[in-house]
């Protein structure tokens, strides 16, 4: 997190492509969301390179905090390896030269979609999840003059009412993933579209949490060893997914497993979401790139 | 098998040199110059540098060729081009009244002071395939125009008062005082928020999709939401751009740009405490885009009906959530295309949610199945 002097990165850009103004413009809204956990933030969203929807509020938190000695980390749906997170990677590998990996706990800064790594964070680390929808109260109130106005006023009786009919209907809480939270007693929030397995990672997580949602301009965070509690009810209380099966390259059964399609009899197996963790179990050293 | 997903690095840099080979296509046809997409296809030009909110026909060229024609793609590279530039000035408003006018035709009168004015128009062309143009090799020079000595392109004689101008001395339309000190929003330095103001409006209007925003006009002209309109005035042509530097304190001349202006008058029967008299619609846009900038006015005059204690009845092209959230191509073409990204993740937490539902529902119990 150092101002840039010339760095090596890409010919006739700043260092991390966006300019030192828009920099600052994005920190001092980082710093609001902070000071306020779980508050959406207006910012003056840039047009990135990337596309809206494609990960850009990611991008810009991640512009405006890299520095040189950073290491960086993408991830999408947990993996290393999937297109857009090899892309985004790579943007940053030549806008700013510094180093990459896959490895969680090398990491100082994750960008992620869809998933928070298995390997617990630790102080220090900055996971910045990109955000597609960030108003939980969004599907109950398309306004948003009138759900702003429901956050300041702490009114969320529509979101306890949708989470009972739920029940009254399904038995359950049919949500599965962007599961929203309640942060520090406050504001409902939602966690981006992490499935709710992941959830309990975000209660009182040693490490900074910042979500970017690009095209709909807002900043939120989960400041380090915030409580965040997912909604439900007493009688129901918030539970999160499990398996029958356990991970069928590394053995692991306390992560989250993607199904994958092996043939068109049926055929499938279940192998783990987070692929740095997959590859830590199988091999003995754990190391990577 | 799990090797499937693997490999997203090379995948990419393939699909890369695959698009750059179907971009040049045949090898033996010559590459179109940015010079003959600038004067050949000007009006895709236009429309780029429009929706991308930057006036520069030689990038928006490039845009376009970059892009394959794909002009939404073209408006957005001229987008994250545009975003690094820093802001050198603002403008001072520009002078549409004094405008080297190619085009100027109003609806509402038969004649005017600075007269109608049809300029390079397709109105009256009959839609016919001229196959004549499909010949590479014909001189290409369209004749000379007639009787009209007195209208060099872009030098329509004079200053060209404004229609609505007129209607305003007689008090026939609502007042628009121009306040040409009070500070711009920018829509693109700060973030959007409702209840948005009319420049807010106007500028996101501007760089709106020409497609959506007529749709949009449309409706209202069907029924959706009432806003009675008539084109008052459209003119299209250049207009000087001038800023005032700080160190020297008076405005200078720092370039020209074509423009291309609407003003819709629209009937307002009056309420308890104003008398009936017409209201306006504004539309404009860079370049030649005349179907945008009605579009535009249309759509403009739809979200100022709150103001004037208009019942929209609740039609979209009234709504400014609805309409100000949703014109933009860039953002739109974004998240609609973000569906091709990768969703295992979520998508296998619901098919353990449907599956978990499914089997409570089949053992007829409340009991929960294990997702």
């Amino acid at each position: 997190m150092t101002a840039a002097a010339p760095q090596p990165g890409l010919a006739g850009y700043n260092f991390a492509y966006l300019d030192e103004q828009t920099k600052r413009m994005i920190r001092r809204a980082i710093l609001k969301a902070v000071a306020i956990p779980g508050y959406q933030v207006p910012f003056a969203s840039r047009e990135m390179p990337l596309s809206y929807g494609w990960g850009t509020g990611g991008v810009q938190l991640t512009a405006a905090l890299i520095g040189p000695d950073d290491v960086l980390k993408v991830i999408d749906q947990g993996a290393d390896d999937t297109t857009n997170a090899v892309s985004i990677r790579k943007f940053f590998a030549t806008t700013t030269g510094v180093a990459t990996t896959t490895r969680t706990a090398a990491a100082t800064l994750i960008q992620t979609r869809h998933r928070i790594p298995e390997t617990p964070l630790a102080d220090g680390q900055i996971m910045v999840f990109q955000v597609p929808i960030p108003e939980p109260l969004r599907w109950l109130e398309r306004r948003e003059v009138e759900s702003r106005r429901m956050h300041a006023l702490e009114d969320y009786g529509v979101m306890y009412v949708k989470l009972y009919e739920d029940i009254v209907r399904h038995g359950k809480i049919a949500t599965a993933y962007d599961y929203p939270v309640m942060v520090n007693q406050r504001y409902v929030m939602a966690p981006s579209p992490i499935p709710k397995f992941d959830n309990p990672k975000l209660d009182r997580s040693p490490a900074l949490m910042l979500f970017g949602a690009g095209r709909e301009k807002r900043i939120y965070a989960l400041p380090p060893y915030t409580a965040v509690k997912s909604l439900d009810f007493e009688d129901h209380p918030f539970e999160v997914q499990s398996w029958s099966q356990a991970c069928a390259l590394c053995g692991a059964t306390d992560s989250y497993l993607d199904e994958i399609i092996t043939d068109d009899r049926g055929g499938r197996m279940f192998v783990c979401s987070d692929t740095d963790h997959c590859r830590q179990r199988t091999t003995a050293e754990g190391n990577s790139r | 098998m799990y090797v499937a997903v693997k490999g997203g690095e090379r995948a990419i840099e393939n699909a890369h040199r695959l698009l750059a080979e179907q971009r040049r296509g045949d090898p033996a046809v010559p590459e179109l110059t940015l010079a003959q997409i600038e004067n050949q296809l000007g009006l895709a030009v236009d429309r780029v540098m429009a929706e991308g909110s930057l006036y520069d026909r030689e990038l928006a060229a490039l845009a376009v060729r970059q892009a394959q024609g794909d002009l939404v793609e073209a408006v957005f590279l001229l987008r994250a081009f545009r975003t690094t530039l820093p802001r050198l000035a603002a403008s001072r408003p520009v002078d549409t009244a004094a405008m080297r006018l190619r085009r100027r035709i109003s609806a509402v009168f038969k004649d005017l002071p600075g007269g109608q004015v049809l300029g390079p128009t397709y109105d009256y062309t009959h839609r016919l395939l001229d196959f004549s143009l499909a010949q590479p090799t014909r001189a290409d020079t369209p004749g000379p125009r007639r009787g009209a000595e007195t209208a060099e392109p872009g030098t329509a004689a004079g200053h060209s008062p404004k229609v609505a101008e007129l209607l305003a001395r007689e008090g026939l339309i609502e007042p628009e005082v121009a306040d040409d000190d009070a500070p711009v929003g920018d829509l693109t330095r700060d973030p959007l928020c409702f209840p948005a103001g009319r420049d807010l409006r106007l500028q996101a209007l501007a760089r709106g999709d020409e497609g959506f925003l007529l749709g949009l006009a449309y409706s209202t002209q069907r029924g959706y939401g009432k806003t009675h309109p008539f084109a008052g005035e459209i003119r299209m042509g250049a207009v000087a751009v001038e800023i005032v530097p700080e160190e020297l304190g008076f405005a200078i001349t720092v370039g020209e740009i074509t423009l291309t202006e609407c003003e819709m008058i629209n009937q307002f029967k009056g309420s308890a405490t104003e008398p009936a008299q017409f209201t306006r619609g504004y539309g404009l846009c860079f370049g030649q885009g005349e179907r945008k900038a009605m579009a535009m006015a249309l759509v403009d005059r739809a979200l100022k009906g709150a103001a004037l204690g208009e019942d929209s009845g609740g039609a979209p092209a009234a709504d400014q959530e609805f309409v100000l959230m949703h014109a933009d191509n860039v953002e739109a073409q974004g998240f609609v295309q973000h569906l091709k990204l990768p969703h295992h993740v979520d998508f296998q937490a619901e098919l353990g949610l449907v599956r978990s539902l499914r089997a409570a529902a089949s053992a007829g119990t409340e009991a929960e199945a294990e997702p």
